[in-house]
């Protein structure tokens, strides 16, 4: 019971120590993000939107905003968790935690905590920026929360085993430019996956940002490429993969202990 | 109660290099103790399987009674570890990078803020609580290093050179420190490049060479396998330099003798012969750290040692 309660503080700890240094440096972490995707919304949205026309029946922007959103989510959970956790191996301050009776359940939970934190105020901001472009409707809002959680948890996760293995920093931008974003904007962030030829339909099953944009914006709009409930297994499905991979490596001290 | 107690502890980093050939090193309750070797002789990878930032290959590691593979946690709560390297996030400030130590080891936020007061203003930080650790001078940093370290009141300090390129004054001030701390009861083990410091501050020792212990004693019995010691004689002018019957000696200069004197022999002889001769003796002091010359010789004997066996 007292270790229970001491985890707990530790854990606390972590999570504020992760929530002050995003928002110590908030210029770099929740203002590009709004920037970039006003940007979206004016070119792709707007400008381009406009010739569009509608996409699964309805207008092109309001199609968009959900999948914006979700790259949001997407990029900042994992970026936070990646930069943060390298940062702390190569300053070498992740010491102070593997010296500390700290569990790694609470050292995995606690950096999660923080990236999801991160995307959640970035979803927030994202959101705030689409409504002065279009006027959205939310169809399921525990859908839309739970998949922002779902994703970014598993994606703080993906974040926090690239900070395990990386060595170098470059290695910390090699999976977001290389295997994120190709992933993310061929996951129906721009269109319906409906549009596709069945070859490439079928070949985008397998992406896994697919069930996420979906899910969410099924959130969103009440529509979506893939079942839900096919959504939320495969999200489910890789946060116990990620958690598990997460848990076995800090454990075993991969990467972080000699 | 043995604040540590390490039985045949080996370590085989990845490449096959032994680290640590099976050490066995046992640390009373309340002792101050020090760790001496040279660079690469196993001290830093024994602290850091001491704090389970390395991993072991074989041997048992307890902690004032608690093993390192079966109460992990226990053991951490006995330990308060000051690396050599500064460890700490750069951008967080004084206070923050000491509070959140504490809350890693469950002590709550409230109260991590009131030992914060206590421990930065004992080792004079506390005026730069609200700077960030980057803008502090190195001898700042090491304190900041000590403080957290005691946030969660460990009943064990481990001190890996503490006072590595820390300017005399300081130094001196950090082992007045460190002996308050030691009276008060904490047990301290340190390693050290400065033999001095280890006869200043410390009861017992443990000398560290090639993955092996080789010596583990108190320094008065260290001290008394000492069997010679060399003195420096700084003289007047313009003398002659007469030849002192009995002991080995070397002129460096005209004003500069050395004299090495057996440890029972005493130094009436020397000075005799001198007054003898019409030489007046300004001031006298040991040439080197006694135990610097006696842990060269014992580094030494142990590589002789092992360079027949091998």
């Amino acid at each position: 019971m007292k270790h229970m309660s001491s985890n707990m503080i530790a854990l606390k700890t972590i999570w504020i120590k992760e929530c002050t240094r995003f928002l110590r440096i908030w210029i770099q972490t929740l203002v590009p993000p709004a920037i970039t995707m006003t940007l979206y919304f004016i070119i792709f949205g707007s400008i381009v939107g406009e010739r569009i026309g509608t996409m699964s029946g309805v207008g092109y922007m309001e199609f968009i905003v959900p999948g914006l959103i979700m790259m949001s989510v997407i990029t900042n959970s994992y970026s936070n968790v990646a930069s943060s956790f390298f940062s702390a191996k190569f300053q070498r301050n992740i010491e102070e935690m593997l010296v500390s009776p700290v569990p790694t359940g609470a050292i995995i939970l606690g950096y999660v905590g923080g990236g999801v934190a991160r995307a959640m105020i970035v979803a927030v901001i994202v959101t705030l920026v689409s409504f002065l472009f279009v006027d959205i409707q939310i169809a399921h809002f525990g859908y839309v929360v739970l998949t922002v959680i779902l994703t970014s948890t598993l994606f703080a996760l993906g974040g926090l085993l690239n900070g395990v293995f990386g060595k170098t920093f470059d290695d910390i931008s090699i999976v977001p430019t290389f295997v994120l974003t190709p992933l993310t904007y061929l996951g129906g962030v721009f269109y319906s996956v409906s549009l596709l030829p069945d070859i490439w339909q079928k070949v985008s099953l397998v992406n896994p940002i697919l069930y996420m944009v979906n899910g969410f914006r099924y959130g969103f709009l009440g529509q979506s490429d893939v079942g839900i409930a096919t959504a939320m297994a495969v999200l489910i499905g890789f946060n116990v993969i990620f958690f598990a991979g997460a848990y076995y490596l800090l454990e075993k001290g991969i990467g972080i202990r000699s | 109660m043995k604040a540590l107690e390490i039985k045949n502890l080996k370590k085989v980093y990845r490449g096959g290099f032994e680290a640590l050939k099976g050490i066995d090193l046992t640390v009373e309750e309340g002792d101050f103790y020090a760790l001496l070797g040279p660079n690469g002789a196993g001290k830093s990878t024994t602290i850091g399987i001491i704090s389970s930032l390395v991993n072991k290959t074989g041997g048992s590691v307890k902690v004032f009674g608690y093993d390192l593979d079966t109460q992990l946690g226990d053991l951490k709560r006995q330990i308060g570890l000051v690396p050599q390297e500064f460890n700490f996030n750069q951008f967080e400030t004084v206070r923050q990078i000491v509070v959140n130590q504490a809350g890693y080891y469950g002590v709550p936020r409230k109260l991590a803020h009131e030992r914060s007061e206590k421990y930065l203003s004992q080792l004079g930080l506390w005026d730069k609580r609200d700077e960030p650790a980057r803008s502090l001078s190195g001898g700042m940093k090491r304190r900041l290093m000590i403080a957290r370290a005691l946030l969660h009141e460990p009943r064990l300090l481990i001190l890996d050179e503490p006072t590595a390129g820390v300017d005399i004054e300081l130094r001196r001030s950090m082992w007045e420190y460190l002996t308050k701390i030691n009276n008060e009861g904490i047990t301290i083990i340190l390693t050290t490049h400065y033999l001095e410091e280890a006869e200043t501050l410390c009861r017992n020792i443990g000398i560290i060479d090639a993955g092996q212990i080789i010596e583990n004693t108190s320094i008065k019995r260290l001290l008394a396998q000492l069997s010679k010691e060399t003195f420096v004689l700084d003289l007047e002018q313009d003398h002659p330099q007469p030849k002192i019957e009995g002991f080995a000696h070397r002129w460096k200069d005209n004003n500069t003798l050395e004299v090495e004197v057996d440890k029972n022999a005493g130094l009436n002889k020397v000075f005799e012969q001198l007054s003898a001769a019409g030489v007046n003796v300004l001031s006298m002091r040991n040439k080197a750290n006694r135990l610097e010359e006696l842990f060269v010789s014992m580094v030494e004997k142990g590589r002789e040692k092992g360079d027949r066996s091998a």
